[in-house]
């Protein structure tokens, strides 16, 4: 076990390297020169030629890709242009805000979202069915922003029962987190539904059946357990979805995470910022892949047993 | 027995044998499809939405009506002569989602054209030829799908700047990764088939037996998949307008038309309304469409 682990660590370096590589080079092409956005219009073209060579560069893309992955390395992302502060510092002051927002929204909708669709394969074409799986298509269908507004015109307008925007009481993350939950929510119910249905009609499952086993527990024990893989599976690609919804849902919300301060720095040209947060994104995705393929093993002993 | 007697008809009617092989599953696919409800909704809907983009023009004048500001009539709420309400300079939001449905439907179409054209070609060549090739082609693809689509699109929207060029662009590079994986999936198991053993046998070259047996043969993954990535790209086309990075005011998207109404919410909640529903509706009919072309097209789901 700890051998695979190692193993897949290890593997995720050349795809840290090569998504690391690909956002850089993509953000290099963003127009404008460094050198004379720090410096400024008036700046004389000496000193501009003077920055450009202290900040290499002049130097070819590979190795200022390659001095940006050092300096990373040591927690090191440059220097805001805006702000003049060091963009770890703005990044990672905003993280904790985002990371509490998606996991609220992962842990609620998944909570939420097992139970509805083993419920709906369980009952298969009943109307309880029939009506989850219509909420599970409205939910895929609605975009995230749009769903934000209708719940701020809703509870905080409307009702004002929960605050619209910010994250200044404790049950500020409410309504941010079902807006990028929803979503989620239906991509899962649509899995454990159609995995669900595949398992109970499995021959193990009569056999435990006509063994006199209880249905309640044949479902909880015998198919349950077979019929996460596939929503695990789900799981692990909605984190991609996730971590971009965040952007919008922080957008909407006025969320003070790493999404909202990513699009304020796109806005205002803060290069270093905006390539600090998409990398900061990608690796969580990457590491939380990682950790979603592990989690096979503790669902699936077969697939331990491989390790 | 009856789908039998059919065949037998087609085969009659049809001249060539090439015809009539692709003519009978065309057919038989459309007939399945023709019995989910929900797909033909899905159609429907999707039908509706290309009459819109193709008759914008004729149902409202694009300067005049779509972004002309008339102040005198701002923030109207809707009536028989402006059934969604006029918006905050005055301008009709039905005029405007008409011609949204010409902007979304264009770059969605144009981005898919792209991305199935680049990914379907490099997951073909992985899928037919294997080994090597697969592996260096398939690798550099896994490290773009390791970057978030929309993730891959905001950040090439933010280093290429706003316009519907740069759009277009962002989203054919974040789609090709998926076209790709798909086409190599479905190259695979039609490679080994006995037909592309004959093919070689009578002595095909690989480019005809690329494009004559294991295209036509492997299409139906990718029909659902082009289906399914429509609705995909025109959700990111409006989060991005959204965000502010997608199309810029005044052209009309209904991702910035939603939030530009934002700040008229407190009494004019219609101008958020009409264009989330708008994207709502176009999505589910995409998403409708795509459940049921993949029921019908894969017979041992039935």
């Amino acid at each position: 076990m700890w051998k695979y682990i190692l193993k897949r660590i290890i593997a995720l370096i050349p795809v840290i390297v090569g998504v690391t590589l690909i956002v850089y080079f993509i953000m290099s092409l963003a127009p404008g020169d460094p050198a004379t956005t720090i410096l400024g219009d008036q700046a004389t073209p000496e000193a501009i030629a003077q920055l450009r060579e202290e900040m290499g560069l002049n130097d070819p893309i590979i190795i200022q890709y390659a001095r940006y992955m050092l300096h990373l390395a040591r927690g090191d992302m440059g220097t805001s242009y805006k702000t003049k502060k060091p963009v770890s510092i703005e990044v990672f002051s905003r993280f904790p805000a985002t990371a509490k927002l998606s996991v609220m929204a992962i842990t609620f909708s998944t909570i939420l979202a097992i139970p509805l669709g083993m419920l709906a394969a369980v009952k298969q074409n009943s109307f309880f069915d029939g009506a989850s799986m219509i909420f599970a298509l409205l939910g895929i269908s609605m975009p995230i922003f749009w769903f934000g507004v209708l719940e701020q015109l809703l509870f905080s307008l409307k009702l004002g029962w929960l605050p619209s925007s910010g994250n200044d009481y404790w049950y500020s993350i409410i309504l941010p987190a079902i807006a990028l939950g929803f979503h989620n929510i239906a991509s899962v119910a649509r899995i454990t539904r159609s995995s669900m249905l595949e398992v109970i009609r499995q021959d193990y499952i009569r056999t435990a059946r006509s063994k006199g086993v209880p249905y309640g527990t044949v479902i909880r024990r015998h198919a349950l357990r077979n019929a996460l893989i596939p929503t695990v599976t789900v799981l692990g690609i909605q984190i991609g979805a996730l971590l971009a919804g965040s952007t919008l849902t922080e957008t909407v919300f006025a969320w003070p995470g790493m999404g909202r301060f990513m699009i304020t720095s796109i806005s205002g040209r803060d290069i270093p910022s905006v390539l600090g947060c998409i990398i900061i994104f990608t690796l969580c995705f990457s590491v939380v892949n990682l950790i979603v393929d592990l989690a096979y093993g503790f669902i699936d002993p077969r697939i331990k047993g491989q390790y | 027995m009856a789908k039998k007697k059919q065949t037998e008809t087609v085969v009659m009617t049809a001249n060539g044998e090439q015809v009539i092989k692709k003519q009978n599953l065309a057919l038989e696919t459309w007939r399945r499809l023709a019995k989910n409800w929900s797909a033909m909704v899905g159609l429907a809907i999707v039908i509706v939405l290309v009459l819109c983009a193709v008759f914008a023009d004729v149902l409202y004048d694009y300067d005049t009506q779509v972004i002309k500001q008339n102040i005198s009539n701002r923030l109207q709420a809707p009536s028989g002569e402006h059934p969604m309400g006029t918006d905050e300079v005055g301008r009709d939001v039905l005029a405007r989602i008409v011609h949204g449905s010409r902007i979304s439907l264009e770059i969605g179409l144009a981005a898919n054209v792209f991305s199935l054209t680049v990914g379907g070609i490099l997951g073909a060549i992985a899928g037919f030829y294997g080994h090597r090739v697969d592996n260096i082609i398939m690798r550099i693809m896994d490290v773009f799908l390791a970057i978030p689509g929309t993730l891959l699109a905001i950040c090439i929207m933010a280093a290429l700047g706003s316009s519907i060029f740069n759009l277009i662009i962002a989203l054919a590079v974040s789609g090709t990764p998926g076209y790709a994986r798909i086409v190599r999936g479905a190259v695979l198991p039609v490679r080994d088939m006995e037909y592309v053993e004959a093919a070689r046998a009578i002595g095909c070259t690989n480019k005809r037996i690329i494009f004559k047996h294991v295209i036509p043969n492997s299409l139906a993954p990718v029909i659902v998949q082009a289906t399914m990535h429509t609705a995909t790209t025109i959700l990111t086309i409006a989060g991005l307008s959204f965000l502010g990075l997608g199309i810029s005011p005044p052209t009309p998207e209904w991702g910035s038309m939603l939030s530009a109404g934002r700040a008229y919410i407190r009494g004019y909640a219609y101008l958020t309304t009409f264009p989330g529903l708008t994207i709502m509706i176009t999505i589910l009919a995409f998403n409708l469409l795509g459940d049921g072309l993949r029921d019908a097209l894969d017979p041992r789901l039935r």
